[in-house]
């Protein structure tokens, strides 16, 4: 009930006599639409779409930065450049980095600012609790890294096994600390933004929009939203036990009192597990939408790919043991989990299929989200076989912890979630900032990171295979690796060349011409609208008939059958006349909803909380107060601000509720309730 | 709802708004559903899993043998749960009174189910406050095993939950007072009812797992 905001709603008449009472509430209402002060404050989905976005990629070079460090210290056998500790440090916020702060949030970008546009809604479901969900992440983000200052950064690895990370005398200091806690606040953006985006798909569709015809990124996003809203609560049970173990000396992983360290195992890889498939999904939904942009045909056996999405989320829940086949579950469990494993890659292989029958007999255009799409194709098989090969036990017993797990992990995650990430990123930058990116300069990075990649982590397979386990700090000399090793590092920084391109490239767009509403001349309702898309979307709500609507308004059959584009087709929105559109009416009536300072102070309240727990108890009680007051002073604002110059709307409704259709309403307004 | 808040609505120009008939108690959805209640069954959706984990989590060390101390079994005092939960699961009765009350329009009658709901449900605290208490004198406490720590946490999260819900129900009481608790609103009331009934079914099932099965 407090954290409810509503969607866009219609604009009310003035009653003649209108008495403005003053909102509730210690702030006045914000009313910044440009500067920087409306981003601090803004419920717009695409502002907050692309606030995810560039924290991401800070957090991307960040992350990065670990890596580098990591390779470089292993380009030699006996590298000095970094501590051991320094070492552990490295690799565990590298992958704590990547995972939680980059490309979940990543994706969340792509989910928040599309998902809106392509199925016609003008905004998601809860705008300020949207909001909220960035704040959060950005908040626990910063928590995690405020480590690195204040007395060391987590080191026991992205998973944190126990007992190696609830035993004090194993873990001393903070870090572990500042890992539980970080992943805590940030796990609750993520499930906040999963409530959000649930509720915003299933219940804002525009007239028409059934379930198959919404486009294939917003069903992949649901998928992934759906494992997000189960698999966030398991992660945070595990956490909370370790926090209790570590804080208040509780003994859940204490095998001294006869706890179960497997215990950890499992509750993480229920988690871990989806968590994987929630980093893939978004970005087979992307390339999903890329391929057939650019092979000018319909995605080949779109009800296949929506069901194999469907059928990937519900397995990846039955498939988590096959991260401990060597922890000793016994015969029958790693039977059982060997054998889902393998046929998980059933609905993946379909998947594949169909992205090459889309591809077979298109008229192939090579631009470079494109070629990220067909790169992730084609590295996501190597990645997705070597998966495979784990699912077979004794395998995975000779692989376990080795460099060939870091190749397989990262073909999927880097050659597959990050790929499709910079796929979405080319394709969609016109839309968001109406402007091109350079195909050159594109070309360039992706040529770069394409091999970069591959000379990293392929021949990550071939020293895993020779033995070298990972998480190890250096290796000693004639072990026979020091080939591939260097390989491998040289290939970092070939990526890392290719960031710095792909940042030239995002300067240096600003001068680029005008894009126009659909440069790609793509499928999905977001090309209908100008570039960068109004406040309020759309113009007129869209009416959808089919699925690919906005294609099929722009081509249609001659005569002979043969496919030609429509001199008639009807623009939906404001794309002007110059654009090939009529002007549409001025969107005065259209009510948004107004910004809020709410989400930011109350996010604040989160870190405090944290903190306060590991310095001094008083932080934590005013983290607690300032979490309160938030959520008060959050329900008591009105979600669409009177005074923000849309016109009026009757006083009652005030100091009511958040909902201007009970205003007019003399019921709801307490004309006819009893006298109390 | 009432013609009267139709009759104020502006169309907008050049477009129609298909929410406009159904402003009101609830927009136009895709589903019917509004956007409130669909996010409240959602967050339950994904609590469930939350209970879950922590109900596995005591159902794994409830069979374990303990190093130091009592097991937490032999401390139960089933006759006083009982009625603790009994207590609990009346409060689901008067929500559903309350529920009731608001839709007929009779706010004093809403205002008092209101109230004896929170009772109850401090009750139930109150009563997991004590049992707490007597559970420590008699030598378990947080950090004692495996079992006690699995335990307060489990029932400890659960005593939290009702607790948020206590503070939900009171603010409803005082924004009825205030009369911004119209009749038309009474989907609030449903929703925070929501929260309560599923706290309470979860109290069902972790009395009957750690209290009653053997």
């Amino acid at each position: 009930m407090a954290l409810t905001d509503d969607r866009p709603v219609l604009e009310l008449t003035a009653g003649e006599d209108a008495e403005r009472r003053e909102p509730l509430g210690v702030f006045r209402r914000p009313t910044a639409t440009t500067g920087w002060r409306s981003w601090l404050t803004s419920v717009d989905h695409k502002k907050i779409g692309i606030m995810y976005g560039a924290t991401a990629m800070v957090f991307f070079a960040i992350g990065g930065l670990e890596a580098l460090l990591i390779r470089t210290q292993l380009a030699t056998p006996d590298g000095q450049v970094l501590s051991e500790q320094a070492y552990n440090q490295a690799f565990t916020m590298h992958g704590t980095t990547m995972v939680f702060l980059v490309i979940m949030p990543m994706l969340a970008a792509f989910a928040n600012y599309l998902i809106p546009l392509m199925i016609g809604a003008r905004d998601v479901a809860f705008p300020r609790l949207n909001a909220l969900s960035y704040w959060i992440f950005l908040a626990g983000g910063l928590f995690l890294y405020s480590s690195f200052f204040l007395g060391g950064a987590p080191d026991n690895g992205w998973t944190s096994y126990a007992p190696l990370s609830n035993n004090l005398a194993y873990s001393p200091g903070m870090g572990q600390d500042f890992w539980t806690l970080g992943l805590q606040i940030t796990g609750i953006a993520s499930l906040a933004s999963a409530v959000n985006l649930i509720v915003t798909v299933i219940n804002m569709r525009a007239p028409g929009m059934t379930l198959m015809r919404m486009p294939i990124f917003v069903w992949m996003s649901l998928v992934a939203q759906f494992l997000l809203l189960f698999a966030i609560p398991v992660i945070t049970v595990a956490l909370f036990l370790l926090m209790f173990d570590r804080l208040f000396g509780a003994n859940f992983f204490n095998v001294a009192e006869g706890a179960d360290p497997l215990l950890w195992q499992h509750l993480f890889w229920i988690f871990g597990h989806p968590e994987v498939y929630i980093l893939i999904l978004p970005a087979f939904g992307i390339i999903s939408e890329v391929i057939p942009a650019f092979a000018r045909k319909p995605l080949f056996g779109y009800p296949f790919m929506v069901f194999s999405g469907v059928a990937i989320g519900f397995m990846g829940w039955g498939v988590w043991a096959h991260h401990m086949f060597a922890s000793g579950l016994g015969p029958v469990s790693v039977a059982a989990f060997s054998l889902s494993t393998m046929f998980i890659a059933v609905p993946t292989g379909v998947k594949i299929f169909n992205w090459i029958a889309t591809l077979w007999n298109g008229k192939l255009n090579f631009t470079v989200p494109m070629l990220f799409a067909v790169a992730l194709v084609s590295q996501f098989v190597i990645g997705g076989l070597s998966g495979v090969t784990h699912s077979v036990a004794p395998h995975d017993t000779q692989q376990h912890d080795t460099y060939y797990i870091v190749a397989h992990f990262h073909y999927v995650l880097f050659g597959g979630s990050m790929f499709g990430i910079f796929a979405g990123v080319y394709f969609w930058w016109p839309k968001v900032f109406g402007r091109m990116l350079s195909e050159t300069i594109g070309k360039a990075h992706f040529w770069l990171m394409f091999a970069g990649f591959n000379l990293t982590f392929g021949p990550m397979h071939i020293l895993g295979l020779q033995g070298q386990p990972r998480r190890t700090a250096t290796y000693a000399e004639g072990m026979g690796w020091d080939l591939m090793n260097q390989l491998a590092t040289w290939g970092s920084y070939l990526i890392a060349a290719s960031f710095l391109l792909w940042i030239f490239n995002v300067v240096k767009s600003r001068a680029n011409p005008p894009a126009g509403a659909d440069p790609w001349d793509a499928r999905t309702l977001e090309w209908s609208i100008s570039s960068p898309p109004p406040a309020h979307n759309f113009d007129i709500e869209p009416t959808v008939s089919q699925l690919d609507e906005w294609w099929h308004r722009k081509y249609g059959e001659d005569d002979h059958g043969v496919i030609v584009r429509r001199d008639d087709y009807e623009w939906m929105s404001v794309v002007g006349p110059e654009e090939g559109g009529t002007s549409a009416p001025p969107p005065e009536s259209i009510h948004l909803p107004s910004p809020s300072y709410w989400p930011i102070v109350l996010a604040l309240g989160l870190p405090l909380i944290a903190y306060g727990l590991l310095f001094t108890y008083w932080l934590s009680a005013l983290g607690g107060l300032v979490l309160i007051a938030s959520v008060y002073g959050w329900s008591l604002e009105p979600s669409v601000d009177p005074d923000a110059g849309h016109g009026h709307v009757e006083p009652d409704r005030v100091d009511d509720d958040d909902d201007p259709g009970t205003a007019a309403d003399p019921v709801a307004a307490g004309t006819t309730e009893e006298p109390s | 709802m009432s013609t009267t808040e139709q009759s104020t609505m502006v169309v907008p120009p050049g477009g129609h708004e298909p929410h406009a008939e159904h402003a009101g108690g609830g927009h136009h959805t895709s589903t019917g559903l509004s956007n409130e209640k669909m996010a409240m069954w959602t967050f339950l959706g994904s609590e469930c899993l939350l209970f879950g984990g922590l109900i596995s989590t005591f159902l794994l060390y409830r069979g374990k043998e303990v190093v130091s101390g009592p097991e937490v079994r032999e401390l139960y005092d089933i006759p006083f749960t009982s009625v603790s939960s009994f207590i609990l699961l009346m409060s689901s009765l008067t929500m559903v009174l309350a529920l009731s009350a608001i839709q007929r329009g009779n706010h004093r009658q809403l205002r008092t189910w209101l109230l004896t709901t929170a009772l109850l449900g401090s009750t139930f605290v109150a009563g997991q406050v004590y049992e707490f208490t007597a559970f420590y004198r008699e030598g378990l406490g947080f950090t004692t095993n495996i079992q006690s720590s699995a335990f307060y946490v489990l029932t400890g999260f659960h005593g939290a939950h009702v607790t948020i819900g206590i503070v939900m129900l009171l603010s409803l009481f005082v924004m009825s007072h205030r009369g911004s608790l119209p009749t038309g609103r009474s989907e609030t009331v449903e929703i925070v009812g929501l929260y309560w009934h599923f706290v309470d079914i979860v109290w069902i099932i972790i009395f009957t797992v750690i209290y009653l099965v053997p």
